[in-house]
């Protein structure tokens, strides 16, 4: 068992001839994703490394070949209206990778896609693996092994230093989710905590914050009200002056909110592991296992 | 990106909020003749990307035009956080009545641009919503349908009671709510909103923060940007398309990813050590981006010693070894360095690195307490 994709998962590429969309396509598809499908519009008809059908539309896409799932690789320009393109057309779950969108446009998009009862991950995010089976986005897939821990993130190399760390102590994973760097995203901590919370083969879950805003805040509080399974987390970012972006657009302290330490106070409230360097996670998740 | 007051508020008087006249002046000659020309009072305001200004003595209210010409040159040159004042606004200083706090943010919980309005304007917003919370209205905004009259109303009434002035607020927060969403904003603020014992409304002080992610598509804004009140060292590494934050300390560190450079510093300081910047190569990398990264870096005095910490998945490590040859080689290093790098080709990187008399690890706590020990003068372990 996973949360949100599994080996079943039938993934449609939004910008599957680009040059990102075709790379991270065939990592994809090495790994073993079900890539069923690839969008361009102009090079509907065509064939992606001579097996996946290229539409011109999602909705085509989804029609022809049943995808439930999109992955989307398209220029900032773009990202906003590939995203309501794919809710719109049948799919229930939305992975966006696209690094630059602007946040007005996701307080558009964000409305548009809860109406229709669909799941976006992302923006600006590395996507998510379940290990073994499938994963949409770039993940890359040799550093994680399955196994019982799920991972939440809202960073990509931070996360991946961290899953590798685990997996070299012989700790696998469920599902490796990040949830992306941007102010506003489509899935939070809570999303991911409540589905790890649900999920039968998750035994405990490490949780990887950075400053700015309180969505960490409100996952202690989730955590400490709705979960059995524990969890360790980590904050990025005690270092950094306040009022600066911290490369990620969300990672910035406004005025004295959204600070390192007021969020680790709130997770150590909430009896979650504090992982004060990454490395920590290993001790903090084996001895949460036994 | 920042901009400064003038800029912000000849934005938003283009969307027809009315702001008292001003000029720039990077002379106290220009800040006289500015002055004189108004033939009334004055405020001196300095222009830089920095809150408090008032309290840091860059506002300054002059009653003549002499008075203007001295009050600029003290302010012209002047220091606030670190910043020197390149030019200041020269406005006429209006009659307060009563001021009033109008700002939008973009909103992380609710997902939307945020109204947040209050009587008490002219202080800091952060210490009314801290101390009196009930002094704010906050006012969410669908972005689909704009802001409705009844909306902007209602802030009105919840600052004036003549209706007059009711209406003349509401009119002003649909001119703000415009102006912010066409030029890309994250923050716009009105403070103090002003009205004058005479009854009239103006916009003494204006802000603006614009989402970088805008400034493809609005090339008009992307043009107010000032990069004299920026570190040269962060214009620098901008043209080269890379995120660097310059910070206090000697240990220069250069990351690939967000998250990991945070983690990195934060591992610095865990070590006893400070970072001396911020930096992010990003994800899909090349030789060329690390080579000025690492000029970037060596051109800090403070720093003592460098550390590269590179997780490959995307970005392949060999890329990066090749950069630190090349720039290396260009410009030996007068610094030690240390070199963690794991991931995409770690092999080939390793042996790059070796051949040209490099050694790296592959541990982060490992390479980070080196770095913090050489930049310390001390011998690594």
């Amino acid at each position: 068992m996973s949360i949100f994709i599994d080996k079943n998962t039938k993934v449609v590429v939004q910008g599957i001839t680009g040059r990102d969309g075709s790379f991270h396509s065939k990592q994809m598809m090495e790994y073993g994703t079900k890539v069923v499908a690839g969008v361009t519009p102009g090079k509907g008809g065509q064939k992606f490394e001579e097996q996946v059908p290229v539409f011109n539309t999602v909705a085509d896409a989804v029609a022809a070949t049943g995808a439930n799932c999109s992955v989307i690789y398209v220029p900032p320009p773009f990202a906003a209206d590939a995203i309501m393109e794919a809710a719109a057309s049948g799919v229930q779950f939305i992975v966006c990778i696209t690094e630059g969108v602007p946040v007005l446009d996701m307080t558009k998009v964000y409305p548009f896609v809860k109406e229709r009862g669909v799941r976006l991950l992302g923006p600006n995010c590395p996507g998510l693996i379940t290990p073994g089976e499938s994963k949409v986005g770039i993940i890359p897939g040799r550093i994680c092994t399955p196994g019982n821990v799920g991972v939440v993130s809202r960073s990509g190399t931070l996360t991946y230093e961290v899953v590798y760390q685990l997996t070299r102590a012989g700790i696998g994973q469920t599902t490796c989710v990040g949830i992306g760097g941007d102010p506003i995203n489509g899935t939070n901590f809570i999303d991911c905590l409540a589905a790890f919370e649900k999920d039968p083969n998750t035994k405990a879950v490490a949780m990887m914050g950075e400053i700015g805003g309180t969505d960490e805040q409100e996952a202690a509080t989730f955590v400490k009200e709705h979960m059995t399974k524990p969890v360790v987390g980590f904050i990025a970012g005690q270092t950094a002056p306040p009022g600066r972006r911290m490369g990620h657009a969300g990672a910035i302290i406004s005025g004295s909110a959204g600070t390192a330490a007021e969020k680790i106070e709130a997770f150590q409230a909430a009896g979650i592991g504090v992982a004060k360097r990454p490395m920590d996670f290993v001790e903090l998740i084996k001895a949460r296992l036994k | 990106m920042n901009i400064h007051e003038y800029q912000a508020k000849e934005i938003i008087r283009g969307f027809g909020v009315p702001i008292p006249p001003g000029e720039i002046a990077t002379t106290p000659e220009q800040a006289e003749t500015i002055a004189k020309k108004y033939g009334t009072a004055v405020m001196v305001k300095a222009q830089v990307h920095a809150g408090g200004r008032g309290k840091a003595g860059g506002v300054k209210f002059c009653k003549t035009a002499t008075d203007a010409k001295e009050k600029a040159t003290a302010i012209l040159g002047m220091q606030i956080k670190g910043l020197t004042v390149e030019k200041v606004l020269v406005t006429v200083a209006a009659d307060i009545g009563s001021e009033a706090y109008v700002g939008i943010i973009v909103d992380r919980a609710t997902k939307k641009p945020v109204f947040m309005v209050s009587a008490a304007g002219g202080i800091d917003i952060e210490q009314v919503a801290a101390e009196t919370p009930d002094k704010i209205l906050y006012v969410p905004v669908d972005v689909r349908y704009g802001l409705p009259m009844y909306d902007a109303m209602r802030m009105g009434f919840f600052l004036y009671s003549d209706l007059k002035l009711v209406r003349a607020a509401a009119k002003i927060m649909q001119q703000l709510y415009a102006a912010f969403m066409a030029s890309g904003c994250s923050l716009a603020e009105i403070n103090p909103l002003v009205v004058t014992p005479t009854g009239e409304m103006l916009a003494v002080d204006g802000k603006m923060v614009i989402d970088d992610n805008e400034l493809d598509r609005l090339p008009n804004i992307a043009a107010l940007r000032d990069e004299s009140s920026e570190a040269p060292s962060e214009v620098a590494a901008r043209h080269a398309n890379l995120t660097f934050i310059k910070l206090d300390g000697d240990v220069g560190c250069v990351v690939n990813g967000a998250g990991l450079a945070m983690a990195t510093m934060d591992l610095v300081k865990y070590y006893g050590g400070d970072p001396a910047n911020f930096l992010d190569i990003g994800g899909s990398s090349n030789p060329e981006k690390v080579v000025n990264a690492l000029k970037i870096i060596t051109a800090d005095p403070n720093v003592k010693a460098i550390l590269f910490n590179i997780f490959g998945g995307i970005t392949r490590t060999d890329d990066v070894a090749n950069g630190i040859v090349t720039a290396t080689k260009a410009n030996p290093l007068k610094v030690p360095i240390v070199i963690r790098l794991t991931g995409t080709n770690e092999e080939i990187a390793m042996k790059i690195l070796t051949e040209n008399g490099f050694t790296a690890s592959s541990d982060m706590d490992e390479a980070v307490q080196k770095a913090v020990a050489l930049a310390k003068g001390g011998k690594a372990a």
